[in-house]
């Protein structure tokens, strides 16, 4: 069983390393600016999954680790002079860090109770920024458009940020697939089922939970940063928009929760989805209503999402749609 | 040499007194029953043993160190086991994975690829080999209360806690799972069984004790117990009645 001989384990990396190669090659901004966006959220919400779907954990407020890095990686880069890339390990490092903290105290709750807090955790991010002089309080900072020359100028920034995220997106998927395939993800998944007979049988629920909320917290501390450098400007509305966590949450309940593969289409499909909602006369100001819908109908209908189904259907393919 | 000594052990819920200074020690290599009417505290003592619950007062001591208050992952890492009365298998799991996770977590602390060994040899100890690659969602109840042995087996435990694991099973699954009850022993792991079958649980203990009120009443050989004023009066009510409907 050596994961590297698996279909499933190459599957979601070569579509993600296909994706962003052909794109390099095109060198196309239009694609480039919405291939950014669908990558952005295949990572969210395949780090998201890492809690979620391995740990049944729901985090309503997770966008709050997109923010809180993505402030800290700004202020870094804008106000202290680093380069991107340490700048945005040190936003991931950050996010994760609270996520420690916060974890430390949330995670004994269960279930709705769990739900509840990780929302006030993003609310309450959200007010505390918003008063804190360092960070620009309600207006935010703005980045020197110096800080750009360093790429080779603006428009080369963007295609090193791309570049960085598209990396990042690897990794996750990498890192997804590797918790999942490991004792520690068996772990895991024995606390999704039943997290007091999990413990009776010796899995050490508290540190396995703190360590996979740590994980999922650091990568979008680093999306954060790379998404608005790509900006240029952060402000606590932008940063911290509980329904971009709701979005999160339904890509991932869409593709199928607990799988690898089912995070990344679950994103590309309601992206696809949404742009096209935006764009047509009757919804564009609906698509969170329409979000809403989708949620609901799956949850209703196909738990175990897209992915899900069809490994429910067609066993033979379980060893492929991981 | 006692692998497990319950010490005064007192256990309140609230206004609810589940378990009152409850004392007893369990030699290694015994099969142990411990019966009692409904409500007499039977699983709170097991939860308490195990590490689910601490108790009030008093102590446990599992192979002479003292467990008392531990949470219940390090109570299993130090060998004991327990299937759970309602079973609990993870059901998008495969039966194999299933128990991998008891060997994985348990004493031994196995890494997934030898984890997938002990879990077969459990699975085979308890006859569900055949079952391996199936999702544990599709086996019947008495194959369920056998992934649930095999995962507490493939820990590799020196005590091992039954919680009813005869309950719901027909008379040939009953004898069944004696036998594989009585192997187990035979292997020199401990066992501590909640049982509601008499026959089953007389038949094999070394020794039973009885619960009523969250109180120790008896405690004995099976046939001593059985014949126990106190033990029948817990189960059937007045003791003069009960031996004058036995006499008619």
């Amino acid at each position: 069983m050596k994961f590297w001989r698996q279909p499933g384990f190459w599957l979601p990396l070569a579509l993600v390393f296909l994706w962003g190669g052909i794109v390099l090659v095109l060198k196309q901004d239009t694609i480039r600016e919405t291939t950014f966006t669908v990558m952005m959220f295949m990572a969210l919400a395949s780090s998201l999954n890492i809690l979620l779907g391995y740990t049944g954990y729901v985090s309503f407020g997770h966008i709050v680790f997109f923010g809180l890095g993505g402030y800290t990686g700004f202020f870094l880069i804008s106000e202290m002079g680093w380069p991107l890339y340490p700048a945005a390990l040190a936003g991931g490092a950050l996010s994760g860090v609270i996520a420690l903290l916060v974890g430390l105290a949330v995670l004994r709750l269960r279930g709705a109770y769990f739900a509840l807090a990780t929302i006030g955790i993003n609310e309450a991010a959200r007010a505390f920024v918003s008063n804190f002089g360092p960070f620009g309080g309600a207006t935010g900072l703005f980045v020197n458009f110096s800080a750009y020359e360093k790429y080779g100028g603006a428009g080369q920034a963007l295609w090193t940020t791309f570049t960085f995220l598209w990396i990042t997106t690897l990794v996750v998927l990498l890192v997804s697939y590797l918790v999942k395939h490991s004792r520690f993800g068996l772990g895991l998944q024995a606390i999704r089922e039943d997290e007091d007979a999990a413990m009776v049988m010796g899995v050490q629920a508290p540190r396995a939970k703190t360590i996979t909320y740590v994980i999922s917290a650091f990568f979008p501390g680093i999306i954060g940063t790379l998404y608005f450098f790509k900006n240029g400007n952060v402000e606590p509305g932008d940063a911290f928009q509980l329904h971009m966590s709701i979005e999160m949450l339904v890509m991932v309940m869409l593709g199928g929760m607990g799988t690898v593969l089912g995070p990344m289409v679950g994103a590309t499909a309601y992206q696809g989805l949404r742009g096209y909602l935006l764009t047509s006369p009757i919804f564009k100001d609906l698509h969170l209503a329409v979000a809403g819908l989708i949620l609901l109908l799956i949850i209703l209908f196909v738990p175990a999402g897209a992915v899900g189904w069809v490994r429910g259907r067609l066993p033979a393919l379980r060893r492929v749609l991981e | 040499m006692m692998i497990l000594q319950v010490q005064d052990v007192t256990k309140r819920f609230g206004g609810l007194q589940a378990l009152t200074d409850v004392t007893f020690d369990l030699p290694a290599g015994q099969i142990l029953g411990l019966i009692g009417p409904n409500g007499a505290g039977k699983t709170t003592l097991f939860n308490v043993i195990n590490g689910v619950y601490a108790p009030n007062k008093g102590q446990i001591i599992f192979r002479g160190d003292d467990i008392t208050g531990m949470p219940s992952y390090e109570v299993a890492r130090r060998g004991m086991a327990r299937a759970h009365q309602v079973v609990r298998p993870l059901h998008d799991l495969t039966v194999r994975e299933n128990v991998m996770v008891g060997a994985c977590f348990g004493r031994e602390g196995h890494s997934l690829a030898s984890a997938v060994q002990k879990a077969d040899a459990a699975l085979a100890q308890v006859g569900l080999s055949g079952r391996a690659d199936q999702p544990s969602g599709l086996l019947n109840v008495a194959q369920k209360k056998r992934l649930e042995l095999a995962r507490a087996l493939a820990a590799r435990p020196y005590l091992l806690l039954l919680d009813e694991v005869l309950a719901g099973l027909n008379p040939t699954e009953i004898t069944e799972m004696v036998d594989t009850i009585l192997k187990i022993r035979d292997e020199g792991i401990t066992i501590l069984m909640i049982e509601h079958v008499m026959q089953a649980v007389m038949s094999i203990s070394d020794r039973i004790i009885v619960l009523d009120y969250g109180q120790l009443i008896a405690t004995g050989k099976p046939e001593e117990v059985a014949a126990n004023p106190q033990v029948i009066e817990a189960y059937l009510g007045d003791p003069e009645m009960t031996a004058r409907l036995m006499a008619e």
